[in-house]
């Protein structure tokens, strides 16, 4: 009886449809979101996480109008990110239903406006987006990650878990972590960046990137000591299902929703 | 029920979207009003006294609608369903921002979690508590009906209810959460049971199917 560790299907979503590609190339098409969102609620998903994607201003009037039918429909937390760059979209996104909002490049481009938002809609749907990437070890040995944006090209120089106790002393009141290294490999997280994350931040961790089998969901949780395992692919593609998940975790020990 | 309304009271605490449509997913053809309007508010059969944020300016926006003494009505009048902040509003004083008075509807106190916490076997928890956690039903209500005990509930909280009394739901998290409360006519939870999958919607379909509050469904205390 405690806490469960959450399981939460991602679904990346571009001019209205579910994609996923291997580090953002080769894109392939996985359905519509609502539908989606619908199929993995009835599977016991603990949470569902819809990242934007899409380019254009007019996709994203998409995005809100498919936030909302999945809002309407689903009745488990629903965090929306990709393209939150002003209080206004915030409020959009949590007018459309969603009951968390990822931030990512904007809080690079301007560290209070996590703060802002955080004093303004209360931390606890402010999550901070990080994509760090593995570079060389500090001076010391020690490993260091660093913050990347544009999907993984553009290194920034931020120190990957300095960036997270900076947007947690801000107020975000959760860390989505992927691992750019990992994203769509299916080699698995990145345990020794997750593990530094969690330890040096007091609220929930997120491990995303990377996901292949679920040993490697296992390992998020016992190794990489997050609070929340987020996966894409092997759902959409029908690999695994969110019940073959929980029970698998469930048989090592973890503390699920079942 | 179908003539039968709800009103969900807005006073600029958090997105309401989800409590209004899971209501009227399980509704059946309840009318859903969202209002900050007084009147509305006890002109409705049932009221929903949701919020999420922080507690000072939860009071501060009770005030200044002149909707802390709506609440005392309500309380005293028709079912209500407290949740989140709602519930902790509802007690008499919360830790948060330094401390500050509630509406004192319900004995007991809002703590925090403290930045040490830790489970029986010394495992460090994360604060906020946030998904999904079981709660143990301490009394019969019909709130509870159709739910299976330990059932999970979605919580999101960084500060919790310690009631000295009229505790319907408890459930650990380092401490021990009062995780809903029930006194006549108010019923309280901590948890979300908008964002609860199938336990929360059940949980919103008995408080519309809740008519006649019995004493006798709570334990003798004192």
């Amino acid at each position: 009886m405690a806490l469960a560790k959450r399981i939460i299907p991602c679904l990346d979503v571009d001019k209205g449809r579910v994609v996923k590609g291997v580090n953002f190339v080769g894109i392939r098409d996985a359905g519509d979101p609502v539908e989606v969102a619908k199929r993995y609620n009835e599977q016991g998903a603990d949470e569902i996480t819809f990242l934007d994607i899409t380019a254009t201003h007019e996709g994203r009037e998409t995005t809100v109008h498919t936030v909302e039918q999945i809002a309407a429909e689903v009745f488990i937390p629903l965090t929306v990110g990709g393209g939150i760059r002003e209080i206004k979209d915030i409020r959009t996104m949590l007018n459309a239903g969603a009951d968390k909002v990822g931030i990512n490049s904007a809080a690079i481009h301007r560290p209070d406006f996590v703060k802002e938002a955080a004093d303004r809609f209360g931390s606890q749907c402010i999550v901070i987006a990080i994509d760090a990437k593995r570079v060389a070890n500090e001076a010391d040995g020690r490993p260091r990650w660093e913050i990347f944006t544009h999907g993984g090209r553009k290194p920034t120089g931020i120190n990957a878990v300095e960036w997270a106790i900076k947007m947690v002393a801000n107020g975000a009141g959760e860390v989505l972590l992927t691992s750019m290294d990992g994203d769509g490999t299916k080699a698995g997280y990145d345990l020794a960046l997750t593990r530094a994350i969690s330890e040096a931040v007091p609220v929930p961790v997120i491990a995303s990137g990377g996901v292949g089998n679920l040993d490697h969901m296992v390992a998020g949780i016992t190794e990489g000591l997050a609070d929340a395992v987020l996966a894409a692919s092997i759902f959409h593609f029908g690999e695994y299902t969110v019940p073959e998940a929980k029970a698998y975790m469930a048989a090592r020990g973890i503390e699920v929703r079942l | 029920m179908s003539s039968s309304s709800v009103a969900v009271v807005d006073y600029g605490m958090g997105n309401l979207h989800s409590v209004a449509s899971a209501l009227e997913k399980v509704g059946d053809g309840v009318k859903v009003i969202v209002t900050d309007c007084p009147e509305t508010i006890l002109g409705a059969d049932r009221v929903i006294f949701p919020g999420v944020g922080a507690i000072r300016d939860c009071m501060a926006e009770l005030k200044a609608r002149g909707l802390d003494e709506v609440i005392q009505e309500v309380a005293a009048q028709k079912p209500m369903l407290g949740i989140c902040l709602g519930m902790q509003a509802l007690l008499e004083s919360s830790e948060e921002n330094d401390g500050v008075e509630c509406l004192d509807i319900l004995p007991g106190a809002v703590k925090f979690f403290g930045n040490d916490l830790h489970d029986s076997a010394g495992t460090r928890l994360k604060v906020p508590h946030m998904g999904w956690n079981n709660v143990a039903q301490t009394i019969e209500h019909p709130l509870w009906a159709g739910i299976a005990n330990d059932s999970r509930f979605y919580f999101v909280h960084s500060y919790y209810v310690d009631a000295p009394e009229f505790v319907a739901g408890t459930a650990d998290y380092g401490v021990q959460v009062h995780a809903a409360l029930a006194c006549e006519n108010v019923f309280a939870v901590q948890f979300h049971p908008e964002k609860s999958g199938e336990a929360g919607l059940r949980l919103l379909r008995n408080f519309l199917n809740w008519d006649r509050p019995v004493a006798s469904f709570f334990p003798v205390t004192g």
